[in-house]
């Protein structure tokens, strides 16, 4: 049983308002900080822990806020980054709606080590009902004199504001987080400055994930240090998986990262096994961003050592051969799914989602989306493979925000794994026709690419 | 003549307090979300009254609205099934809930049902992918979607519609 820092009280019944969470020790960690730690010993102390930012990018988390530009006199701001819209990733959802006064100690506690006086959570629209929870949350805390003026008698203001998205999976990125917080269509600002200098309403700001923020609790009670034992290497603490697919038990998990993958998978404390006996084909372990792994290089690496759950052992190989942690949203794929369907609705999802900014992904996006679906449907031509990766090619590394890489990453990785498949698609051209996987709700209602 | 509600506009001051001085325009989506709400989708005359109380252009807020997707720039339906098709809701049968409803209905994703009761919609992924299928109606999600709890949604709508 692995150790848990962030859900052990996940399950304590009515876990979720202050009077039981207090009860179960909550709010300690804003006690210590304001009553015994100056900022900058906050700031250390995450640094000490070796936390790395849990959106997906991996960042040192206190490295972070150790940029944050303090210019006398000018407010600066914390915005919770709650957008969760990566395909595969429900973790912060899951922390939020049955534990969310982790988050809000969590926030509250950053902010004192930034000097936020006024603290936002970006949160996704879509999670409309947990903005009634957060917000409940934050009267409570209001109410028990963990928020407002003078907490604790320490002097420290503080006021925490929710704010909904709209749908955008773009508003993720944390420029246009900002943006979108600003009122703005969410298109990502050209970097630098970045937020830590000019952030929101041209304010230092600071952009966490949720998880991120709410590791700070822990952190804080047991000291830098002691989290920085959990763990293996620069993969401390503790990591919230989301897993689904062709699982027996889909759900979020909190792993030490010392767990092998196969273990996760297989073990019944964890994902249960492959769901009705089938075999294991794929995983995407990070988002549906990172490459995914056939499962030959998945449970072990190229060279032949065991595939760990933490960020260095995913990792390993690079893009060759290995993958990522990402945001923890694990997809598992059984021995019957067709990775070329799954690479389309990919394809459309990031052709959706892309602001349009910049023309390789504007334009990128849906020229791949279109060879996927021709490819799925059985009309592809050989030619297409590689122009499917010449696109990619041209979109990685060339728009102004993550999204493009994000986009062209899961092309690049299925041809490069599953190459036979994708050719299989145009060889049995029939066959896959006779598949079309549910196709035909789509192809009356969007343009079809002509054969 | 489109307004807010007494409720509605106590709401808009709370909701522009929360950002600096002079930068109202951040109350731009919420304020859109307690439109929608009030009026089921975005008229243009709706978005001309947002754009006053904000004292910004109305090109600001149709520049805004037409880029989040949870904005309705047309009429919907009492109820609207917003279906997740992306991979972890397909892995898991998604197609298959949206052909059923489809069928159920007599519609396809865009369109109302004649008696205005529903409306069908595709979405990219919700963050339930552990409990895929789903949907979203209204502000809860709807969950482990089987053609069962698809026909039990819909009874459940026209009961409360009747």
């Amino acid at each position: 049983m692995g150790r848990k820092l962030l859900l052990e009280k996940a399950h304590v019944e009515g876990i979720r308002y202050f009077d039981t969470y207090r009860r179960e020790g909550g709010y300690r960690s804003v006690e210590k900080a304001l009553k015994t730690m100056g900022p900058d010993d906050v700031t250390e102390e995450v640094k000490k822990s070796g936390l790395r930012g849990r959106g997906g990018a991996g960042f040192p988390t206190g490295m972070k806020w150790s940029f944050l530009a303090k210019p006398e006199g000018v407010p600066r701001h914390l915005v919770v980054n709650a957008d969760e819209s990566e395909p595969g990733t429900f973790k912060d959802r899951y922390l939020m709606e049955f534990i969310p006064h982790l988050l809000i100690e969590g926030v509250i506690v950053a902010s004192y080590a930034l000097g936020s006086n006024t603290s936002y959570i970006y949160i996704r629209g879509e999670y409309a009902w947990i903005v009634d929870i957060l917000e409940q949350a934050i009267q409570e805390a209001h109410n028990n004199g963990f928020l407002g003026k003078n907490i604790l008698g320490s002097g420290f203001d503080c006021d925490i504001h929710v704010q909904r998205g709209a749908g955008a999976y773009i508003c993720g990125e944390e420029t246009a987080l900002i943006e979108s917080l600003e009122g703005k269509r969410g298109n990502p600002r050209i970097k630098p400055p970045f937020p830590a200098v000019k952030g929101a309403w041209d304010r230092p700001t600071v952009v966490n994930n949720v998880e991120s923020i709410a590791a700070v609790v822990p952190i804080i009670n047991e000291g830098g240090e002691e989290y920085a034992k959990i763990g293996v290497g620069k993969s401390t603490g503790t990591k919230l998986i989301s897993a689904c697919g062709n699982i027996n038990k889909p759900g979020v998990y909190e792993i030490d990262m010392t767990i092998s993958v196969e273990e996760f998978i297989y073990s019944d404390e964890w994902c249960g096994g492959i769901a009705k006996g089938k075999r294991l084909k794929a995983c995407i372990p990070g988002g549906s961003s990172v490459p995914i792994l056939p499962a030959n290089l998945l449970l072990k690496t190229a060279k032949g050592e065991q595939r760990m759950m933490n960020y260095e052992s995913l990792a390993d190989g690079g893009f060759q051969t290995g993958t990522m942690m990402g945001s923890g949203g694990f997809i598992v794929f059984d021995e019957d799914q067709c990775v070329v369907k799954h690479t389309y609705t990919l394809a459309r999802f990031y052709r959706h989602e892309s602001c349009g900014q910049c023309s390789p992904c504007r334009e990128g996006t849906g020229w791949m989306e279109k060879l996927l679906l021709r490819l799925d449907k059985g009309q592809g031509k050989m030619s297409d493979i590689d122009l499917l990766w010449d696109i990619q090619s041209r979109i990685e590394g060339n728009t102004i925000c993550p999204l493009g890489d994000a986009a062209a990453w899961p092309v690049a990785a299925a041809i490069r794994h599953f190459r036979d498949e994708f050719e299989w698609h145009i060889t049995n051209a029939a066959e896959a026709q006779v598949r079309n996987f549910g196709l035909a709700h789509y192809a009356d209602v969007r343009e079809v690419v002509p054969a | 003549m489109v307004q807010f509600s007494q409720e509605n506009l106590l709401k808009v001051d709370k909701i522009i307090a929360r950002y600096p001085e002079g930068r109202q325009k951040s109350a731009l989506i919420p304020l859109l979300h307690l439109a929608q709400e009030q009026y089921g989708w975005l008229s243009v005359e709706t978005m001309d009254y947002v754009a006053s109380l904000l004292s910004i252009d109305p090109i600001e807020v149709y520049e805004v609205a037409s880029f989040y997707s949870m904005y309705n720039l047309k009429p919907i339906g009492k109820y609207m099934f917003e279906v997740c098709q992306t991979g972890p809701c397909m892995i898991n049968g998604s197609d298959d809930i949206i052909e059923y409803i489809g069928e159920k209905l007599n519609i396809k994703p865009g369109e109302t049902t004649a008696d205005g009761l529903f409306t069908l919609k595709t979405v990219e992924c919700l963050g339930a992918c552990g409990y895929a299928p789903m949907m979203q109606m209204g502000k809860f999600y709807k969950e482990h979607l089987t053609k069962e709890k698809v026909d039990a949604i819909i009874e459940e709508c026209r009961a409360k519609a009747n």
